[in-house]
């Protein structure tokens, strides 16, 4: 611009940068289908004792290996007798397949969700040491290179076999092959970040490390981090269903979808039900949950979208 | 088509901006023409819409902008209304275009004579042994050094100048009627440029071509151009001769903006006498590249520099890309820690302070940055940004906020202006704001890397005077690093010269640009454009 005359008029007053973001991001379709999707489940795992359920882990021989629809007639003590539906049919051991299925949202969602946020948390710090203190950089990536290097799925086993079975094991074994990718997240970022003159004008007014990396180059991770979250969370529940399949993750007893349909395996020719349910919600959650990732990645990060 | 007729008729273009923005037409009734071997310049500062009329002439407006009136005539042919794929014949064949940034507008991956030789398989018939003995022609006359060499290396493996060169040949291989240059000489060194324009002026006398060229620079308008068009916000104020716009300037902002140009003739020398502020002996910084095979590579890029500077004087390095002159300053603000030297501030050495035994000498010294646009951060208010360092050194948050407000009243802002964030400003009021948020730290030494060099130039005399201005007030000691010796004759005391991390030569400004005594210093002179007519001394 020329001369610019008004200095000391009051420069052009825009709207804060943040106030478009919310609404753009309630534009964007994926966005808005998967979160409505992911809200569902979160409330169907939620009041999954309310939704016409009865217990998950009842186990009742009288009624094996039945096909959805099947009708159960329930006697209570004082003689009066109700009919339960078994909508989806009931397992091997008479377990209540959908009762089963809603209570799994529960365990999916919450392996989902913690595994996501620990492995930001420890991605995000480890990333941060090794964008910043340079002495430790090789020593952290290399050793993330050889987290790397063994297959996801094969750490987890080997990391639940060195626990006992449980939820605590199945979330940390997770959680362990998805750190090493957010750390290389990050530290790309700190990297490109620390160059700006605008952490070195922090570094002239005599800024202390960590209030630096909090105040001036954190910011930077929160839009990337977010979407890396999102599919970090996608496949967490992929991977619970895979080592519940596979009978190394959460006791069968706790109702989860790999675990339904590991037990649902053997009879799958005659019994599809036992699969074809739990199946069906594990896809529509990974799909949603991706569909937001997408939607988000769209509209935080401009420059990873036009890929 | 008549051989007569203008190259390049502009008539009454118009192009529409998007909605939101600050006027509705990037460009509004601009008319103008080149002739054949006619060198006309579009002058401007950014926002004038000088490159808009470039990119529309070539047809590569981005589609959001849109020519609503007017027509672009090439020989005659309507450019505006010809089709894409007429477009495309049109552009090499009888319109090139050369562009600012020479680094990325080659291909890296392929071969240099491969990318020239692609424009003459598209627009001609010519068979490969033509087509090789054409570019080899066209990269000799382009001046450069072993064509063969050249035609067969990779961009990376040639310098900027060069780079920019091939630019002109690939544009003049086929030549066209017209060349349009996009601030050409911009991105590149002063000697470079001075060679540049040399070779795009002998080419057109040459060649007959017609030349358009967007400049923001007058020492360049002076150098090179026949006619001049000056623009303002889209509109075109002055047009005429060379000669005539630049000595009788009608046009209040033709006026203005050749006043700005800062002279190369020293302004009033001041002797100081004042305590030294800053001692720096013997900075040297040497970087290794540590290889886990081979042997390590080491890079001198700064040697036994030597510079002093009393309370109140300015020192200027001046020197190309690569001499070093930022390391050095980036050695003495100690964002990076120098391999050898000793820096005395004036009765500490701090070049081997440890981060925490540094921390109580970083007030005393504090940095403006070159880009206005990245050295605020975006997601704080330039508020927080000016209390950030005394509040880091003990001062309480109201009286930092009182501090804040009475330094933006100096730097010429409005206090309020505090709340807002930095995309809220313009460039130079940007750099207002850095300099409040420099003397927030009360500091004895400013560095100044290149503070002036994004700015346009009312913008860069404003600032400029600012620093003055300020440097009075609390007896800085400044030190002013800049490739613009323009710039550095109106501001510096005294002068060191660097070329390839060792000075050359340092000494009283007004001494060194009499009687440069080292030869590079002689050839910088030299090649500052627009000297022989006296830009700025008006």
């Amino acid at each position: 611009m020329s001369a610019e005359p008004a200095l000391l008029a009051p420069v052009s007053a825009l709207a804060a940068p943040d106030r478009g973001r919310l609404a753009k991001l309630a534009r964007n379709p994926s966005i808005l289908v998967g979160g409505t999707v992911l809200l569902a489940m979160l409330l169907i795992g939620i009041f999954a004792p309310f939704l016409g359920t009865i217990d998950p882990a009842a186990i009742n021989p009288s009624t094996r290996n039945k096909v959805p629809g099947f009708e159960r007639t329930i006697r209570a003590d004082d003689g009066t007798s109700t009919t339960f539906k078994h909508r989806m049919g009931t397992d091997s051991l008479g377990r209540d397949v959908y009762s089963r299925t809603l209570y799994g949202a529960r365990v999916s969602l919450l392996i989902g969700v913690s595994v996501a946020a620990v492995s930001i948390a420890v991605g995000l710090l480890l990333g941060m040491i090794a964008g910043y203190v340079r002495p430790l950089d090789g020593i952290i990536m290399r050793f993330m290179d050889g987290l790397m290097a063994i297959p996801a799925i094969l750490l987890a086993i080997a990391v639940v076999s060195l626990f006992r079975a449980g939820l605590g094991a199945v979330i940390v074994a997770i959680i362990v092959p998805e750190i090493p990718r957010v750390v290389r997240v990050v530290r790309s970022i700190v990297l490109s970040v620390r160059e700006e003159p605008y952490v070195e004008a922090a570094i002239m007014a005599g800024t202390r490390v960590p209030t630096l990396m909090v105040r001036h180059i954190l910011p930077n991770t929160v839009a990337p981090l977010i979407v890396q979250g999102t599919f970090i969370c996608a496949s967490a529940i992929l991977v619970e269903a895979i080592l519940s399949f596979l009978g190394i993750g959460i006791p069968p007893e706790v109702p989860t979808w790999g675990n339904i349909m590991a037990e649902g395996r053997n009879l799958f020719r005659i019994y599809p039900h036992n699969i074809l349910y739990p199946g069906i919600f594990l896809c529509v959650a990974v799909l949603a949950v991706n569909m937001l990732g997408d939607g988000l990645r769209d509209t935080l990060d401009p420059k990873m979208g036009a890929r | 088509m008549s051989p007569e007729g203008p190259v390049l008729a502009v008539d009454g273009l118009s192009v529409r901006l998007p909605g939101g923005g600050d006027r509705a037409h990037a460009v509004e009734g601009v008319s103008f023409a080149v002739g054949p071997g006619e060198i006309v310049c579009v002058v401007g500062e950014s926002g004038s819409g000088k490159s808009v009329t470039a990119f529309s002439v070539m047809g590569l407006l981005p589609p959001a902008l849109k020519p609503v009136a007017g027509a672009i005539r090439l020989e005659g042919e309507n450019v505006l209304a010809a089709s894409p794929k007429r477009l495309r014949d049109l552009r090499g064949t009888r319109m090139a275009m050369v562009f600012q940034e020479p680094m990325t507008a080659l291909n890296p991956v392929l071969k240099i004579g491969d990318q020239i030789d692609e424009v003459l398989r598209i627009h001609t018939d010519l068979g490969p042994a033509d087509r090789r003995a054409k570019v080899l022609a066209i990269l000799g006359a382009m001046r450069l050094p072993d064509p063969e060499r050249i035609a067969g290396s990779y961009p990376h493996q040639i310098s900027g100048g060069q780079r920019q060169r091939i630019m002109i040949a690939a544009a003049m291989v086929l030549d066209p009627a017209l060349l349009i240059a996009d601030e050409p000489t911009t991105a590149l060194d002063v000697t470079t440029q001075a060679q540049i324009l040399r070779l795009i002026k002998e080419m057109q006398t040459r060649r007959g071509t017609g030349v358009l060229f967007i400049t923001h620079d007058f020492g360049v308008v002076a150098e090179i151009a026949d006619r001049v068009v000056v623009m303002q916000k889209g509109h075109i104020v002055e047009e005429g001769r060379a000669a005539d716009v630049l000595r009788r300037p009608q046009h209040s902002y033709t006026r203005m903006l050749i006043g700005a140009v800062p002279s190369l003739k020293p302004a009033v020398t001041r002797e100081i006498k004042a305590p030294v502020a800053l001692d720096a002996v013997g900075i040297g910084k040497t970087y290794r590249s540590a290889s886990l095979f081979g042997r390590a590579k080491i890079v001198r890029a700064a040697e036994s520099v030597d510079i002093r500077i009393r309370r109140g004087e300015t020192v200027g390095i001046v020197g190309e890309s690569g001499s070093g002159k930022t390391t050095v300053a980036r050695c003495i603000a100690r964002l990076m820690p120098p391999s050898e030297g000793a820096i005395l501030v004036p009765d500490i050495d701090i070049a081997k302070l440890t981060e925490r035994r540094l921390r109580p000498y970083r007030r005393k010294i504090q940095v403006v940055f070159q880009d206005p646009y990245r050295s605020l951060n975006p997601r704080r208010t330039v508020g927080a940004s000016i209390i950030e360092g005394p509040m880091n050194f003990g001062t309480n948050h109201a009286d930092a906020t009182a501090r804040a407000r009475d330094l933006m009243g100096l730097v010429g802002l409005q206090p309020d202006a505090l709340a807002r964030y930095p995309h809220q400003f313009s460039g130079g009021q940007r750099q207002r704001v850095a300099i409040a948020r420099a003397l927030a730290m009360e500091p004895e030494i400013l560095i100044a890397d290149e503070a002036v060099s994004a700015l346009d130039v009312s913008v860069q005399r404003q600032v400029l005077a600012l620093l003055r201005d300020v440097q009075e007030r609390f007896d800085l000691a400044i030190l002013f690093i800049t490739h613009d010796l323009r710039v550095a004759a109106q501001i510096c005391d005294r002068i060191v010269v660097m070329e390839k991390g060792v000075v050359v030569e340092q000494g009283v400004t007004a001494q060194v640009y009499a009687a440069p005594a080292h030869p590079y210093t002689r050839a910088l002179i030299e090649a500052a454009p627009g000297r022989d007519f006296g830009v700025g001394e008006a």
